[in-house]
C-alpha cells in the first residue's frame, strides 16, 4: 500500500510529514536507549529479510496481490520503537532507489505502515498473548496482531485518500478494507512461520517489555 | 551472529533473487482501488525524484527475471548496509547507563 506521489493532496501529505517525522524523530530516541549494541546486525538481517519479503507478491483474488509488510514480525522481536525505525528505512529506501511510494506521500507511508502498523499490532499482540498464555496463545497474538496491522494501515491510507478528495471516505475506506482483510491474512501467515521459527531458536532474541 | 540468524539472511537473499522474479505482477490492494476508483493516472508522471531502480527493474538488463532479481539482491544488501549504518549512528558512542553498570559487574 505505497502511496505514489500524486494521490495525496499537500494538506495532507504536509501534516503527515510533520507527524511522520516527529514520530520517527522520536522512535529514535527510544531505539537509542532500547537497542542494545549486540542487536545491531540482528536489525539489519530484519530490514533486509523484510525489504526481499515485500518484493514477494501474491496474488489473492480476482486480478489483485498483496505482499508482507512485516511490522509486526519486527516489532514482536525488537519492539515497536525498534521496528518503526526498521519499517521508515525501508519505505525511504523503496521510495529513492525504486520509485516505489512517492517523496511526498513519504510522511503518510511511514505513518501507516512504520507507525500505525507496528504500533497497534505490538498492543494487540500483548493483548492477546498475555490473555492466552503459553505457545499457542502466543502464535494467535502474533496472527491477529498482524492481521490487524494490515487492516488498521489500509483504514489510515483510506483516510488519507479521502482527505485529499480521491473518492469519498466510506467508499474508499470500504475498498481498501475489502483487499485488506485478505492480504491481512497472507500477513499472519507469513508472520506466524517466521516468527515460530525465530522465538522456537532464539527465544533470547524476543523483546521484553519489562526490561530489569 | 549465530547460525538462526545466518539462516534470515539466506533466505532473504534467495527470496529477493530466486522468487522476486515470478512475484505476482498483479495491481496490490491500493493500485486496485486507485484503478476501481479512477484515481490511478494521478499518480502517474508525478516521479519527483529520478530513482537508478525504478520499479524494481534494473535498467539496461534485457531479460526482465534477471532485472528483478538484481533488483531484488541489490536493495537486500543495500538495506542491510543502510539499516546497519542508521542503527550504529543511532547508538553512537552513548552505551545506555545500564549497559555501563552491567560492564562494571561482569568486570568486577
Amino acid at each position: 500500500m505505497h502511496i505514489p506521489d500524486g494521490f495525496l493532496d499537500a494538506k495532507t501529505w504536509g501534516t503527515a510529514w510533520v507527524l511522520g517525522g516527529v514520530t520517527i524523530a522520536y522512535a529514535v530516541t527510544k531505539t537509542r536507549s532500547q537497542l542494545q549494541e549486540r542487536q545491531i546486525p540482528f536489525m539489519g538481517v530484519m530490514a533486509a529479510f523484510i525489504f526481499a519479503a515485500q518484493m514477494i507478491n501474491f496474488p489473492i483474488a480476482l486480478g489483485t496481490s498483496g505482499h508482507l509488510l512485516g511490522a509486526v514480525l519486527a516489532a514482536v522481536m525488537l519492539g515497536p520503537w525498534t521496528a518503526s525505525i526498521i519499517i521508515a528505512t525501508i519505505l525511504a529506501l523503496q521510495c529513492f532507489i525504486f520509485l516505489d511510494g512517492g517523496v511526498t506521500a513519504l510522511g503518510a507511508n511511514i505513518i501507516n505502515m512504520a507507525i500505525i502498523a507496528p504500533f497497534a499490532g505490538y498492543w494487540i499482540y500483548q493483548l492477546i498473548s498475555k490473555a492466552w498464555s503459553g505457545r499457542t496463545g502466543m502464535m494467535a497474538g502474533v496472527f491477529v496482531a498482524s492481521w490487524a496491522s494490515v487492516i488498521l494501515a489500509a483504514s489510515a491510507c483510506a483516510v488519507e485518500l479521502a482527505l485529499s478528495g480521491m473518492a469519498p471516505l466510506g467508499t474508499v475506506l470500504g475498498a481498501m478494507l475489502l483487499w485488506h482483510i485478505i492480504i491481512g491474512i497472507g500477513e499472519g501467515v507469513i508472520t506466524v512461520a517466521v516468527l515460530g521459527y525465530l522465538t522456537q531458536v532464539r527465544p533470547d532474541l524476543v523483546y521484553q517489555t519489562s526490561k530489569a | 551472529m549465530r547460525k538462526e540468524i545466518w539462516v534470515l539472511v539466506i533466505l532473504a537473499v534467495v527470496i529477493a533473487v530466486f522468487l522476486s522474479p515470478f512475484a505476482s505482477s498483479f495491481p496490490d490492494g491500493l493500485e486496485r482501488v486507485a484503478e476501481d476508483y479512477g484515481f490511478i493516472e494521478k499518480g502517474e508522471g508525478q516521479e519527483v525524484v529520478n530513482s537508478p531502480i525504478p520499479d524494481y527493474a534494473l535498467p539496461g538488463v534485457v531479460n526482465e527475471k534477471a532485472a528483478t532479481a538484481l533488483a531484488g539482491i541489490i536493495g537486500t544488501i543495500v538495506t542491510f548496509g543502510v539499516m546497519y549504518g542508521i542503527a550504529v549512528l543511532i547508538k553512537g558512542r552513548a552505551i545506555s547507563e545500564k549497559e555501563a553498570m552491567q560492564q562494571q559487574k561482569t568486570s568486577q
